[in-house]
């Protein structure tokens, strides 16, 4: 199958990669590049765990194609944090205790940036509803919605 | 054995302290590397496992020439292809890992595919063409039971005479009612990576909760012996039961491809796939007969408790057996009969799932007390109170063990006056009365859980603890990691007993070539047996340690001491290193096993007696939900919890274990529903038809309590508590409140059957058949229908 060649900004770098027509944007992150934070749950767009953002868009990559991503801004887990630096969301994921297995907290911290980017002060219910496209299996939801709230409230001040 | 009694805290990150998990900041920046993160090594294939159609039938023909010379096929491989032996039953046997001859459920898999890619091995799947004769399944446990279909023979806890206790009894109840299975759903779906190595040795990446049954199975499958076989497990994206005996073929069938291939072999269920071929949590239909007197007082009670134990035994005896253990609940019962019928279906084997078999027969018992309750007029509340164990005779299980540390009086006392539950009641009733549509249900769910697996052999734990020069640790232990935050509190266990800082000790990934001989990590017992062996090799260590420092200063061991990370003996005192140091200088070992059995248990699986539970974990929740009477969809509007943990190892930790268990078993009992068609093909297999709560579906008023002050009465490990499954019981207040809801409908006059899981369709059915019957009654003024 011939490949295509695909130039791309990701996470703030440009990016060259080949990618086969039928490969989805999620395996062309974690088979290709080889950037394994974002995960697959279901492959079929109704868990979250591959959540990641194109141009500002909260997308699941199981349901882009990599050919679709060229000349495109991706934003995944692996920019969230700024070097040693972890985003605010990330501090209150650990500093809550957000997270167990931690295999869907990838997708829950790029589905909760994007819900803050566009409502920095949201209610506790816009939260849930923010995050419901995103399965957890293991905390039961309470300290993920804890923790995005205190995360709202540090990164307005 | 005394254990150990508190910790104390003048260290970071000792026992008791509210710790994040150790992964954490791998966790949120993607660092964490899963099975399927691991670097890809080169020549590795990926397997595509081809499975039955039929959910029964025998394979006449297996064609696969074309496919093999299909792109990029490194091997396609059937059953004939095993060189050892073709199961993998982790306690009877004859339980195969690929169909040979006959396939007996719709998704077992009868050849696996290796190739470069998955994708390549999918596309030569299609060219692979396999002869079926279909045979009639039995799908059903009345098709089963009609046929005597058992996977194991049945087993019964018989106490005193049930029958002739309920003939005598005033008064008298009997009925049926059934619960669902339940997917894991696990985020991480099932995975296994298989290296081959020098001569016969094989190295297993796996997820699994069970790496020594892999090892063992792996072993049997490739008819090597368990020393070629390494399995490695660093961390799992979730288990829930669900990866303790059937990650075992998954990694038997990884490994399989790498021994005839040469090559490293991964197998990774796809999400479907994984639903459909893996087991899950069993159904049950309990029908009962109770008899009681004016009061409520339960005099005798029989229970069939039938189950779809799926093509194999697998697990289900030990599910059924805790199943059996646990249809008492909180309750005294005289005269006990509980019949456990494993039925033999076509249909996916039945499995281990958080609970494994507890939440099933409480749901049984809890449904008689109501049911009680129901026909006696009395608010249920009563009924449970007078039932609850007590002494003087009222403290012997139905299965001989007494109970001595039962605290379910006060427990529930105070979680109803914390809440004000007859406020609440009273606010319910209110509603009710002001709303015709929306009904409203309010309920109390007591739990009491056996900690300890029920075979008291499994109850065994193992550690290893090495400490260098530097003073820093290695910790081994044979429990897993699959979120529950296992390695953290044994790393908090070590960092008490030695003085030192949680991060001087390298918490390390479970290997079979370090613990040997392990259990599952399952029936959450993970803290008690792994903690405390890794208490007894970092004791060992720590006694060397202070002879050595006790020698070189000139004073008795016994007046070294350990505090903050320093040791101090006499007047003087060295650093934890320095002590390390010096104990290498004077060629003491560094080096210790820890193991651990738990004392005091006993079971005798013929007689279905015994004492199999160290102790209890007691629990309480109250759950308030909401009906639509049109279209009989429901939410749970609160729900308050009071558990108890003994004296937490991690608080942080635990309380996790409390929601993330309650939501789970709310989704089994609310919306989660597996569906099979006729011919036996289970429909919901994917995230768009089998629904798993979701952030908006948990109670929007969640208060969980951890019940303070209240030491395990047997010295565990810092005397805490077991906390994986308990939780998950108390989701059956949420069913409760719901069906007090539906009962609300029919002005509580009847009582409603509602099975589980409480789906609209059921809640629906419930409503139409509480108001027929209601109506059936006779009117209280005129004495007419
Ligand atoms: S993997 Fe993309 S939504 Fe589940
Ligand atoms: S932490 Fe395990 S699925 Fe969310």
């Amino acid at each position: 199958m011939t490949k295509h060649h695909i130039q791309t900004t990701l996470n703030g770098d440009e990016i060259d990669v080949l990618v086969e027509p039928a490969q989805s944007l999620l395996d062309v992150l974690r088979d290709e590049l080889h950037m394994t934070g974002t995960k697959e749950g279901c492959a079929t767009g109704d868990c979250g765990a591959c959540s990641v953002t194109i141009d500002g868009n909260l997308v699941c990559s199981c349901l882009v194609l990599g050919v679709e991503v060229g000349g495109r801004n991706i934003e995944t887990i692996e920019g969230m944090a700024n070097g040693d630096q972890l985003h605010p969301l990330q501090d209150k994921f650990i500093e809550h205790v957000a997270l167990q297995c931690g295999i869907c907290t990838p997708g829950l911290l790029i589905a909760a940036k994007h819900l803050l980017e566009e409502n920095p002060d949201p209610t506790e219910e816009e939260v849930r509803y923010g995050l419901a496209g995103n399965l957890c299996r293991c905390t039961g939801y309470q300290k993920v919605v804890e923790a995005v709230l205190d995360a709202a409230q540090v990164m307005q001040k | 054995m005394s254990g150990p009694e508190t910790a104390t805290s003048d260290i970071v990150g000792a026992a008791h302290a509210r710790l994040r998990h150790d992964s954490a900041v791998k966790h949120v920046t993607g660092d964490a590397v899963y099975v399927d993160d691991m670097p890809p090594l080169p020549g590795t294939l990926e397997i595509f496992p081809v499975v039955s159609p039929h959910a029964h039938a025998t394979i006449v023909s297996v064609d696969i020439a074309e496919a093999l010379r299909a792109p990029g096929v490194a091997g396609i491989f059937g059953a004939g292809d095993i060189p050892g032996k073709n199961d993998i039953a982790p306690i009877f046997s004859d339980e195969p890992i690929l169909a040979d001859g006959l396939a007996e459920y719709a998704g077992q898999p009868v050849l696996i595919v290796a190739a470069d890619t998955y994708d390549l091995g999918r596309d030569a799947a299609r060219l692979i063409d396999i002869g079926y004769e279909v045979l009639d399944p039995v799908l059903t446990i009345d098709e089963a039971l009609e046929k005597g279909q058992f996977t194991y023979p049945p087993h019964s806890v018989v106490r005193g005479d049930a029958e002739g206790a309920i003939e005598a009894a005033p008064r008298r109840v009997s009925g049926e009612v059934s619960c669902g299975g339940q997917d894991h759903f696990y985020l991480e779906s099932q995975v296994a990576l298989a290296v081959p190595g020098e001569d016969r040795d094989i190295t297993v990446h796996a997820s699994t909760q069970h790496p020594t049954e892999v090892q063992r199975g792996v072993a049997h499958v490739l008819g090597i012996e368990i020393n070629d076989v390494l399995v490695e497990v660093r961390r799992m994206g979730g288990a829930f039961g669900g990866k303790e005996t059937q990650a075992t073929g998954i990694a038997a069938l990884a490994a399989l491809a790498a021994a005839l291939t040469g090559r490293p072999a991964k197998l990774r269920l796809r999400r479907d796939d994984d639903m459909i071929v893996t087991g899950k949590r069993h159904d049950y239909r309990f029908r009962y007969e109770a008899g009681f007197g004016e009061d409520g007082r339960l005099e005798g009670v029989k229970i069939e408790m039938a189950t779809r134990s799926g093509n194999v035994a697998d697990c289900s005896s030990g599910v059924m057996a805790r199943a059996l253990c646990h249809a008492d609940n909180c309750y005294y019962l005289p005269h006990v009969r509980f019949d456990g019928l494993p039925c033999k279906t076509n249909t996916v084997s039945a499995t281990a799932f958080r609970g494994f078999g507890g939440p099933q027969g409480m749901l049984a018992i809890e449904t008689v007390i109501e049911h009680v309750a129901a026909e006696l007029g009395k608010p249920v509340d009563d009924i449970r109170r007078i039932n609850y164990y007590g002494d003087g005779g009222r403290n012997v299980t139905p299965y001989g063990q007494t109970v001595k540390d039962n605290i379910i009086v006060e427990l529930t006392e105070r979680l109803m006056r914390e809440v004000d539950f007859e406020g609440r009641a009273r606010a319910v009733d209110d509603f009710n009365a002001a709303n015709a549509t929306l009904k409203k249900g309010i309920a109390l769910m007591p739990v009491k859980f056996g900690i300890s697996f029920n075979l008291p052999t499994l109850n065994q734990g193992g550690a290893l603890v090495h400490v260098y020069t530097d003073g820093s640790v290695h910790l081994n232990h044979g429990g897993t990691e699959m979120g529950q935050g296992l390695f953290v509190k044994v790393a908090q266990v070590v960092a008490s007993t030695f003085q030192i800082d949680i991060d001087r000790i390298k918490i390390s990934s479970t290997r079979t070539d370090k613990v040997p001989n392990t259990s599952a990590t399952a029936a959450s017992s993970g803290s008690d047996i792994n903690g405390m062996a890794a208490h007894i090799a970092a004791t060992e260590i720590k006694q060397r340690m202070a002879r050595a420092a006790a020698d070189h200063f000139g004073v008795e061991t016994g007046s070294v001491e350990f505090r903050a990370n320093r040791v101090y003996a006499g007047n003087e005192s060295i650093s934890f290193a320095e002590c390390a140091h010096l104990a290498w200088r004077a060629r003491e070992s560094l080096s210790a096993t820890g193991f651990y059995r738990t004392p005091d248990i006993s079971w005798d699986a013929k007689t279905m007696t015994g004492s199999p539970f160290y102790y209890y974990t007691y629990g309480a929740c109250i759950a308030e939900a909401v009906i639509d009477t049109l279209t009989g969809e429901s939410r749970v509007l609160k729900a308050d919890i009071l558990q108890d943990v003994g004296n937490s190892l991690n608080p942080a930790i635990d309380m996790g274990q409390i929601e993330g268990a309650f939501v789970q078993g709310m989704g089994w009992l609310t919306s989660e529903e597996l569906v099979w068609d006729e011919d036996g093909h289970l429909k919901t297999h994917g995230p768009s038809t089998y629904k798993i709560p979701g952030s908006r579906d948990v109670p929007p008023e969640f208060n969980v309590h951890i019940l303070e002050d209240a030491p395990n009465m047997v010295p565990t490990i810092f005397r805490s508590k077991a906390i994986g499954e308990p939780p998950l019981m108390l989701a059956i207040s949420v069913w409760l409140a719901i069906r007090d809801a539906v009962a609300r409908t029919g002005g509580r006059k009847v009582f409603p059957r509602l099975d589980a899981p409480a789906t609209p369709e059921a809640i629906l059915m419930a409503i139409e058949d509480v108001r027929e019957r209601a109506n059936q009654l006779p009117s209280p003024l005129t004495g007419e229908g």
